[in-house]
């Protein structure tokens, strides 16, 4: 058995970590991971982990919990949890290697059977499999399913797969030599030039090169530089930085280490939402855990380097996604962006130079140095190399995270991984495909046209949309873009910080717009004032929130310039979504005359004679539904008269 | 950086402008913003100063540093409609009582919404209304009128170096308000003002004591005296188009008149009392006391800094000065002479009512302090700005500009130059040292010849000599300068024998109740107007004014500092640190003699253990039989939050402490105490 020798603070010999863990991971017979990721856990997977642990004793099982590399004995089982697998949508979720079984929707009632069936015998119990949304086959694992199949999952590859807490396993997958390369066989300036080769380009949202800001920090003549690990996710729905951090958080601590090398950094912060307990506690682990056994702290692995990090919580504002507005907060002030210049490259935290990378970015750096700028350049297009994680959401089959080279179309990501648009009745139909919303409350949307553009920087900023940080929310042709356009808006103007005055009074005067539109208040000025508004919001806001505010509603009163029409010159949402223009109205043709509805209304609005076909007055009626739930004969509509 | 900007075609030379709107202004445009003030730190939000910078982007010109070549255009049609645009919107949610408002006359928002050519708000208020501040003795605060521009927040944290108000909330909520929601009165505002003073609109403005003096003047019963601060005098023309720094003492004695005033005095006339107060108080002192270690003197004429000390250095109380400023000086004589009269039954019976006229927001705050009354009234009743006094003259239809000079009532009208300086930054020192001053000869020089330390430090040395000692002044601008003065001679880093502190920039010239003028080219022609007034003076110190020996040699019949004299001009001042003693006694001994154990339960304290701490010396206490010689509290922040948990035993402060060490040291402490009980 091999012996990881570590002494207090200096770090251990990455070889022989690695070659003790597989020899220990070898020891057992099988192994089991239950995802405990936020999603999952919310859905009782630690229940399902204690009672799998349980089970698996009473049945005389030898399980290892955890893997203790210092242990010789052989094994039937390691039971380990994960990060976030990225498919919340049927978790609990529990993969069994090697059989290559992935179960979905575990519940502890399952465990007995996952035991007696699965680990003693090694049969897959057809129930816990997935399901194919549209063919209804069962598929026995990752392998098979196309939500996992069609992805190419390299910055989320070992989420999922590995336990977070445990540093050597990071270690056996190829952890820390990246870093290794870079303290020792590689100047500052070759960081920055392979990063620069790379192409590598921040996943935030703005897309600027990383290689360049590192080289721009790396130039600045001054002892103290920082680095920030930009873990402030706020949009929507999007969730690909909570799930690095708490699946794969060495990943970042090994990027930040690198980006210090090349930076000249020595101290960094990750700045993590408090929103994300479990990222919080994942990466103060991962640091605490690279301190002591000697990747963070004084002459790192004997380069010389000293650089160490500190994990800070967010205070709850988007803005804090900012860069100026991040350091502000960091420095405990009020959370606002500030006019740049100077940028906060040359002036950032406590006024010295300071880099601000996104944790995907940061969590790609180790595989860029191991393998090299040429490798790393084989995926995704020539102006966007290598992959991107999108939260993927709405109305399609598969939810989850997934992850696609750039470049990729919106038709695979749609119909192939997520398994196609499901249609009003929530069943698969790709033909009621409406729009797609890329990039959150900064990004645009896409529509049938955009089905089969690459997807990447450049093609999305040219058709006014943005990667953003990878928020996809799926619409079918029941979601109203007004309602949509009027969702996000709510959403910026309540994190708008209120600084300048374009943002603060612009985007809740859109709002109000908007929600004339609905209300039915709207007239011919409106869409005129409202695209004048946004521009002068787009233009003259002092930060990159206020600037993209906006995208959404121009986006997609471009895209469904028909559709606002309809709401402001007919008074008719043609999806009927907004109460106020989707009146009720009885078909003469199916009313029976039975009078139920007349019975049902709380406004006495509906009247008629027995037997003849009623009619309801539509200046006393609340629009509350309450007769169409009554009807029989499906003779009460809503959005035409 | 050297070169020249191309502003709308003319090419301009850059000399050291820190951006580009400096530049621009050089260019004769009077470009529009809210938000910037050039001593105060760049904020970029009003996005009104827009420009498009070499044909391409547009940025606000606040915060672009001018670079050689660069083509600027000014007023493009983007431009001007987005201007026109941003304008709506603050507009739209801004209480349009224009007619009566306070600030109709200097409002910038309208101004400006006037010259952009705003003539249509195309959106609707969507902020609900929000409740007005009316909390502070000084000043009002209205939220529905803020455009939050933040130029009084960085006023008062920049320049104050208090920070009582700040931003709030986000979004549509976002809103400039003191900590918590509370109001003004209840926070550490000093009251300055300069926060009305900046504000563009009226979302904060003086409270006004004018229809309160209006009754009192209809009162017939009632015998109103005003009494009028020297800054007054070259500030209230300005308000009739005469220019800054127009001496109008004569004519605001006339208006006072036919407004309605018994009589009309001079507040300068207490300034004298107090340069013979204070000068006298400096002198002991000095002949007392050892030079070197010693603390300087600091002066108390300015009600803002007193509450700020009060509040902020209560360590340097006993070093500020006892006397009284010299409205209060004027009202306490007035007072005095009122008593005598009643005592002598020759009073006409009506109730005296003393108003100043002040250029200051926080004399409205000094005239309700405890201290300055006597017999169960104010010395002062009423405090109205200058502004205050221009709105009832003009309400009165008096054409100021136009009257004859009117004089003053003698003795209390009458002061020597010392007592006019006083309204400038630096007057007071002066004043003290023409009076003190073995060197000084009167005529036209000054005692003291003043020098910056740096160029817009707000900090001015200057020295003299008297009893033979070479006495070092320093006259500070700002509290954000005198809070750093302060620690600087607390932590023995500096040395200096009188210290005079001015809150407001220039000194009382500068004042928040002086017509709107945010620019220092007015205060110092307010301050070129007092030293005229000054120079034509025949008496220029103090000790010459012949009704101030006559008033001690006479009325009083005191030495200064002496007597009914002390009594009468002098004052206190008690600590107003922000939590004071506020504890809670857990466990209280019952020996004669205990030594207090504090642990401080502050938030940050408490989140590094003291809670801990506090429960294991509680159980230690009680279980080692020590309750007899201890008393245990927990108290609130001890402002040592950085270096916590701290825990006080005896007069030991622990720092970054433990269990472990509060024990040790409290052991120690109960070993001494029974050893002393049985010696």
């Amino acid at each position: 058995m091999l012996r990881i020798e570590s002494k207090e603070g200096r770090a251990p010999d990455l070889e022989v970590v690695a070659a003790a863990w597989d020899s220990a991971r070898a020891r057992a017979l099988r192994r089991i991971v239950v995802c405990a990721g936020t999603g999952c856990i919310a859905n009782g997977s630690l229940k399902v982990y204690e009672a799998l642990k349980a089970r698996a004793a009473e049945a005389g099982l030898k399980v290892s919990i955890g893997l203790d590399v210092h242990n010789d004995a052989r094994k039937d089982a390691l039971l380990t949890k994960s990060g976030c697998q990225g498919f919340c949508q049927v978790g609990p979720l529990v993969t069994i290697e090697p059989d290559g079984i992935l179960y979905t929707h575990v519940h502890v009632e399952d465990v007995p059977e996952i035991v007696e069936k699965t680990l003693v015998r090694g049969e897959a119990i057809e129930r816990l499999q997935y399901r194919d949304p549209v063919s209804g086959e069962v598929k026995r694992g990752k392998g098979e399913i196309d939500f996992y199949a069609r992805q190419d999952r390299r910055v989320l590859s070992a989420c999922g797969v590995v336990d977070p807490e445990d540093l050597y396993e990071y270690i056996a997958r190829d952890g820390y030599r990246a870093a290794r390369k870079a303290l020792l066989e590689m100047s500052p300036a070759e960081v920055c030039e392979v990063m620069k080769a790379s192409g590598l380009r921040g996943r935030g949202g703005a897309g600027f090169p990383t290689g360049r800001k590192w080289e721009l920090a790396l130039r600045q003549d001054e002892k103290e530089k920082y680095i920030i690990c930009n873990g402030d996710e706020g949009d929507p729905g999007a969730f690909m930085d909570r799930s690095v951090l708490e699946g794969n958080p060495h990943s970042v601590v090994e990027g930040m280490l690198i980006g210090a090398r090349a930076t000249g950094a020595t101290v960094g912060y990750v700045y993590v939402r408090a929103e994300y307990p479990l990222a919080v506690v994942r990466i103060r682990a991962a640091v605490e855990a690279a301190r002591a056994s000697g990747f963070l702290g004084k002459d790192i692995m004997g380069s010389g380097v000293d650089f160490d990090i500190r994990v800070m919580e967010g205070a709850g504002a988007f803005v804090c996604g900012e860069a100026s507005a991040m350091v502000s907060s960091i420095m405990g002030n009020r959370g606002m962006p500030r006019p740049k210049p100077p940028r906060t490259a040359e002036k950032g935290l406590w006024g010295k130079p300071t880099v601000v990378n996104n944790v995907e970015t940061l969590a790609q750096v180790a595989t860029i140095v191991l393998h090299g700028a040429a490798e790393y350049r084989r995926t995704g297009t020539e102006s966007s190399p290598g992959t991107k994680t999108y939260a993927l959401t709405g109305h399609v089959a598969n939810t989850g995270l997934i992850e696609v080279p750039f470049g990729t179309s919106l038709r695979t990501v749609l119909f192939d991984i997520g398994g196609g648009v499901l249609g009003k009745d929530g069943k698969p139909d790709n033909a009621a495909f409406k729009a797609v919303q890329i990039g959150g409350p900064s990004g645009g949307c896409l529509t049938k046209e955009h089905l089969d553009i690459p997807m990447d920087f450049d093609s999305l900023g040219a058709i006014g949309a943005m990667v953003g940080s990878g928020g996809l929310v799926v619409m079918n042709d029941s979601t109203c873009m007004v309602q949509m356009a009027r969702f996000f808006m709510h959403f910026t103007q309540n994190e708008s910080c209120g600084k300048c005055v374009p943002c603060r009074e612009g985007t809740r005067q859109i709002l109000a717009l908007l929600d004339d539109i609905i209300e039915g208040r709207a007239d011919e000025t409106t869409l005129g004032l409202i695209e004048e508004l946004c521009e002068n919001v787009a233009e003259s806001s002092l930060c990159g929130l206020g600037a993209s505010a906006p995208s959404p509603v121009l986006s997609m009163l471009r895209q469904f310039r028909p559709e606002f029409e309809a709401h402001v010159r007919d008074k008719r949402c043609p999806t009927g979504q907004c109460k106020a223009l989707s009146p009720f109205a009885i078909d003469p043709a199916a009313c029976k005359g039975c009078g139920m509805c007349a019975k049902a209304c709380p406004a006495s609005a509906i009247s008629g004679e027995r037997k003849e076909a009623y009619r309801i007055d539509q200046a006393a009626c609340l629009r509350c539904g309450a007769c169409v739930a009554t009807c029989k004969f499906n003779a009460i509509k809503r959005g035409a008269l | 950086m050297s070169g020249f900007v191309t502003v709308d075609g003319i090419k301009v030379p850059i000399e050291g402008e820190a951006n580009l709107l400096a530049l621009i202004r050089k260019a004769n445009i009077d470009i529009p913003t809210f938000c910037y003030h050039s001593h105060l730190s760049t904020y970029g939000a009003c996005r009104l100063c827009l420009v498009e910078i070499n044909g391409k982007e547009i940025d606000a010109s606040c915060v672009v540093p001018p670079k050689d070549g660069m083509t600027i255009r000014t007023s493009t049609p983007r431009i001007r409609s987005m201007r026109r645009m941003n304008l709506e919107l603050l507009l739209a949610n801004h209480r349009q009582d224009c007619p009566t408002c306070e600030r109709s006359a200097s409002c910038k928002l309208r101004d400006l919404a006037s010259r952009m050519g705003v003539r249509d708000v195309r959106f609707r208020r969507t902020r609900p209304e929000q409740a007005i501040d009316e909390g502070s003795p000084c000043l009002v605060r209205d939220p529905n009128k803020c455009i939050l521009c933040g130029d009084c927040v960085r006023y008062c944290a920049e320049i104050q170096g208090i920070g009582a108000i700040d931003f709030a909330h986000r979004g549509t909520e976002a809103c400039v308000t003191p900590a918590f929601g509370k109001s003004l009165g209840e926070v550490d505002c000093v009251n300055c003002g300069q926060c009305a003073a900046i504000c563009p609109t009226a979302a904060i403005v003086p409270r006004s004591h004018v229809d309160a003096v209006w009754k009192e003047i209809d009162d017939p019963n009632a015998k109103v005296v005003a009494q009028v601060a020297p800054a007054v005098r070259v500030a209230l023309g300005e308000r009739f188009g005469l220019p800054a720094g127009t001496i109008t003492t004569g004519r605001i004695a006339a208006a006072l008149r036919m407004l309605g005033f018994d009589a009309v005095y001079d507040t300068a006339f207490g300034a004298d009392l107090t340069v013979v107060e204070e000068a006298t108080e400096f002198l002991g002192r000095l002949a007392a006391e050892e030079s070197g270690a010693r603390p300087p003197l600091f002066t108390s004429c300015c009600p803002a800094w007193v509450k700020f000390a009060e509040q902020s250095f209560p360590e340097l109380l006993p070093r500020l000065s006892s006397c009284m400023s010299p409205q209060s000086m004027v009202g306490s004589v007035l007072r005095e002479e009122k008593a005598r009269s009643v005592a002598s039954g020759k009073d006409d019976g009506r109730k005296l009512r003393v108003v100043s006229i002040m250029p200051c927001t926080a004399k409205k705050y000094e005239i309700a302090r405890p201290e300055l009354s006597r017999d169960g009234h104010k010395l002062v009743d009423y405090v109205l700005t200058t502004n205050e006094l221009a709105s009832m003259i003009q309400e009165a239809g008096i054409r100021f500009q136009d009257l004859r000079s009117g004089s003053m009532d003698l003795p209390l009208g009458f002061s020597s130059g010392a007592g006019i300086v006083f309204g400038r930054a630096g007057g007071v020192s002066e004043a003290v040292a023409r009076y003190a001053s073995a060197e000084y000869r009167g005529g036209s020089a000054e005692a003291l010849d003043f020098a910056e330390e740096a160029p817009g430090s707000g900090v001015r040395t200057a020295s003299f000599e008297a009893r033979g000692r070479r006495i070092t002044v320093l006259s500070v601008q700002g509290l954000a300068n005198a809070k750093r003065i302060a620690r600087e001679i607390l932590a023995g880093t500096r040395q200096a024998d009188l210290v005079e502190v001015m809150a407001c920039p220039g000194g009382c010239v500068g004042g928040a109740g002086q017509p709107i003028a945010t620019d220092a080219a007015s205060r110092s022609q307010r301050a070129a107007g007092l030293a005229q007034a000054d120079g034509e003076r025949e008496l220029r110190s103090t000790a010459d004014n012949p009704f101030i020996a006559s008033f001690y040699s006479g009325t009083l019949g005191c030495k200064p500092g002496e007597g009914r004299a002390h009594e009468l001009f002098h004052t206190r001042y008690s600590s107003k640190k922000r939590i004071q003693d506020a504890s809670i006694r857990l466990v209280k001994g019952s020996g004669q003699r205990r030594i207090p154990v504090k642990v401080c339960v502050g938030t940050s304290c408490f989140l590094k253990g003291s809670q801990a701490i506090l429960a294991d010396v509680l159980h230690h206490v009680e279980s080692g039989g020590l309750a007899d010689f201890v008393d245990v509290s927990a108290t609130f922040c001890s402002e040592k939050c950085g270096k916590g948990p701290t825990v006080t035993v005896g007069d030991t402060i622990l720092e970054r402490t433990t269990s472990a060490k509060v024990m040790e040291e409290l052991l120690a402490r109960v070993e001494e105490l029974k050893a002393g009980a049985t010696a």
